[in-house]
């Protein structure tokens, strides 16, 4: 097969709409646009917080003043405007929200439009749905039941209230403020998320998952997720997401962090899917997200999986920090990029404690005139013995204007470590979408089995209910990426 | 069931079919012989509908329908099956999802419903059965690490799986050693009957041996130049093709 031939055939690309595009008319409660001390007390003001949490906020605030954009990145970032970002967008509610009866029923159509049921009779079986709607969290299903257990699952303006001592003690205690410009921007303004808890001993009964929704024009989305598994403890948790359609970019600048104590396991899948902007790359979201995992205790396992489709750009290593002996990071990762979209994404797994172990399992697919970056650190300290990390990378391209690109780094200060590495390229052939077509199967089906195919390792490791749907999306992606 | 007339294809500005003509009915085995680089490959993909290669001449009906006005994936779920010369390897999808996928996406072509579970699971097995399939490589993924007999057994599979009215096996002999040969035409020699034609490609007289043709074909230049019965092959095998070859020089 000739190149040009190649060329034509496959790069008759990309046409797919966005189908969660559409924007829900409700009456909204907003800060004034820009960013000052006075939108910090607002915002803080707002929700009701303690002062600690407001102090808090503002030396966020004052420490992101004295920082710089990083430009370190592998792809074309135009200069954000913090002064044209509306940092507070809440549904107006009149009431406090004891049920979901008094919610908004445009509300709880938007999110039904979404497939996220939030109504008692529909919802998701064996799973319980925060949902967060622009910067509030609108509700929580499965709450009582989760109560029995001791598990605590609510949003985080809510944690404040209720369980203050712990919020205090852990946020910001895996990613400080002072970790990285949208980490400071994040503790400044923040507004919800979700905060989980499982006590000692507890094997979380359902999954849990929360599902972020941008509506607002010009808003920006900061939420604050927390996890924390006690000793012995075991919590599976998801989060999905999408925005409507829009010209301008919107930023969404999350911060997640996890806590594993001694022998708990937390499992951390995302399955983003935020409006990736139009096939010429206007708009979209800009995903700058610091998600973090610290592996506390010994024999602890955090594991993070993203499937990673939306966005006009994805910035983010989800990364863990194996402090306790023995202790267990993974990283699984599907990105996918199709018309304009970037990514620079990868992990970091940090080894500190003796024994400890991690994996990166990474899967790269770029199409249309996309780059998709993988960049990966693996650090070992000097007490870390006997650590070992297994590193597998691969990019597949569609078509020949995309691009891939791996930047594994590795900064070993204990010889006792074993590090592998292994990559590849590859690009779907005319011939295996040629050897599909004669079977009957059409070139779109085509490329959603190969790369249904190629992603297989970290798709296995999301909850069942969410494979499919990930499936799915990962063909719809691309649809139109070939012709 | 398969009417070429006066077809001519290239690629790239290279004329390589010049006006074939070739009538196939139901239940008939062809065989088409002929030497390197005659085109027989060619006159595959281009029936499969392989988008390289132009065609500039010609008409092909397939059952009352002009073949190459169809897409490729519409010919196979019409009932072209080609078993490939080099079959492709799709890592991570298994043969068996794959087989799923291709049965539903013709089922829903013949506006049916996707195929019972159970009733697809049944239908593996027997056609497994059929064929003398290894069980184990239904569940691999496809082609991938298969051997050169694996990936041929393969294709019989698929063929078998998939019930088409025409099946092109394009070399499938090549690369097979005897007990692999023997097993792929018993796994071929099921699959005819009454309804179902093949059009069997092969550069040697040994596989017809075992898949014995109704008619035989010898492709050269781009076009069919002598046709006859199955003793026609022998012929070739004893006395090559050079003669083949001077008999057209000597006539054009
Ligand atoms: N992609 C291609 N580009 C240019 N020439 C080709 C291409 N494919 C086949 N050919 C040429 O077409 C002729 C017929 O090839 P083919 O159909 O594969 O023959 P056969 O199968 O009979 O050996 C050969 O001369 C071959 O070199
Ligand atoms: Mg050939």
């Amino acid at each position: 097969m000739s190149d040009t031939q190649e060329v034509d055939i496959i790069d008759q690309v990309v046409s797919q709409e966005y189908k969660y595009g559409f924007t829900t008319d409700i009456e909204m409660d907003s800060a004034p646009m820009g960013l000052s001390e006075e939108i910090v007390r607002f915002i803080s003001a707002k929700k009701n917080e303690p002062e600690w949490m407001l102090e808090w906020r503002l030396k966020a605030y004052r420490y992101w003043l004295t920082l710089e954009e990083p430009n370190w990145q592998n792809f074309k970032l135009a200069p954000i405007d913090y002064q044209k970002i509306i940092y507070y967008a809440a549904p107006k509610e009149k009431i406090k929200l004891d049920s979901l009866d008094q919610v908004d029923p445009e509300l709880l159509k938007t999110f039904e439009k979404l497939g996220i049921s939030l109504t008692e009779q529909k919802r998701l079986t064996g799973v319980a749905v925060d949902a967060v709607f622009d910067s509030v969290s609108i509700a929580t299903t499965f709450k009582d039941q989760l109560a029995e257990k001791g598990v605590i699952f609510c949003a985080i303006s809510e944690a404040l209230h209720e369980h203050p001592e712990l919020v205090k003690k852990y946020i910001g205690s895996v990613v400080p403020y002072t970790d990285n410009y949208f980490s400071a921007l994040n503790a400044a303004v923040f507004s919800d998320g979700s905060f989980v808890y499982i006590p000692k001993g507890v094997r979380c009964p359902m999954e849990l998952s929360t599902y972020f929704r941008i509506n607002a024009e010009n808003t920006g989305q900061f939420e604050r997720t927390l996890i924390i598994a006690d000793d012995n403890s075991y919590v599976s948790y998801l989060e999905g997401c999408t925005a409507p359609m829009r010209d301008e970019n919107q930023l969404h600048a999350a911060v997640v962090e996890l806590v594993a104590m001694e022998k708990a396991e937390i499992k951390y899948s995302t399955v983003q899917n935020w409006y990736p902007g139009d096939k010429d790359g206007k708009g979209g979201i800009y995903n700058f997200v610091t998600k973090r995992g610290s592996c506390e205790g010994a024999h602890s396992k955090i594991s993070w999986t993203q499937v990673e489709t939306g966005s006009a750009i994805t910035w983010k290593y989800p990364s863990c920090i194996l402090k306790g002996d023995y202790s267990n990071g993974e990283f699984f990762s599907v990105a996918v990029t199709n018309n304009m979209q970037q990514a620079d994404t990868g992990t970091k797994m940090i080894h500190i404690g003796k024994n400890t172990k991690s994996r990166i399992v990474s899967k790269g697919i770029s199409a249309g005139k996309s780059h998709n970056t993988y960049r990966g650190l693996v650090k070992v300290n000097k007490k870390a013995e006997n650590a070992r990390n297994h590193t597998q990378c691969d990019s597949m391209l569609i078509g020949s204007r995309s691009g891939a690109h791996t930047f594994p780094y590795l900064e070993i200060s204990n010889n006792t470590a074993t590090v592998e590495h292994e990559a590849s390229t590859s690009k779907i052939g005319e011939d295996q979408i040629f050897y599909c077509n004669q079977r009957g199967i059409g070139t779109e089906e085509a490329i959603g089995l190969i790369v249904n195919g190629f992603c297989k390792e970290v798709l296995n490791q999301l909850p069942m209910e969410f494979a499919v749907e990930a499936q799915k999306l990962l063909a719809v992606s691309l649809e139109g990426s070939v012709g | 069931m398969l009417s070429i007339k006066n077809l001519k294809a290239e690629i790239e500005g290279k004329k390589i079919l010049n006006g074939l003509n070739l009538e196939v009915k139901a239940g008939e085995v062809h065989a088409i012989m002929g030497p390197n680089g005659a085109g027989k490959s060619t006159l595959s993909a281009v029936l499969a509908g392989r988008a390289d290669y132009e065609v500039t001449e010609g008409t092909v009906d397939f059952d009352g329908k002009d073949l190459l006005e169809l897409s490729p994936e519409d010919r196979a779920r019409e009932g072209v099956f080609l078993a490939f010369q080099y079959p492709i390897e799709i890592p991570g999808v298994s043969n068996t999802n794959f087989l799923k996928t291709a049965i539903n996406e013709k089922r829903k072509y013949q506006g049916l419903e996707p195929m019972e579970a159970t009733d697809f699971l049944k239908m593996m097995r027997e056609k497994m059965e059929l064929v003398e399939m290894d069980k184990s490589l239904t569940s691999r993924s496809l082609n991938e690490g298969f051997s050169g007999g694996e990936k041929k057994r393969n294709e019989i599979f698929q063929m078998a799986m998939l019930e088409p009215k025409l099946g092109i096996l394009d070399e499938t002999d090549s690369g097979l050693d005897i007990d692999a040969l023997r097993l792929v035409s018993e796994g071929v020699n099921k699959l005819r009957n009454k309804e179902r034609s093949f059009i069997v490609i092969t550069h040697y007289q040994r596989l017809l041996d075992y898949i014995v043709p109704d008619f035989v074909h010898v492709l050269y230049k781009g076009r069919i130049v002598k046709s006859g019965d199955a003793s026609l092959a022998k012929e070739l095998e004893e006395k090559g093709y050079d003669w083949i070859k001077q008999e057209v020089e000597a006539n054009s």
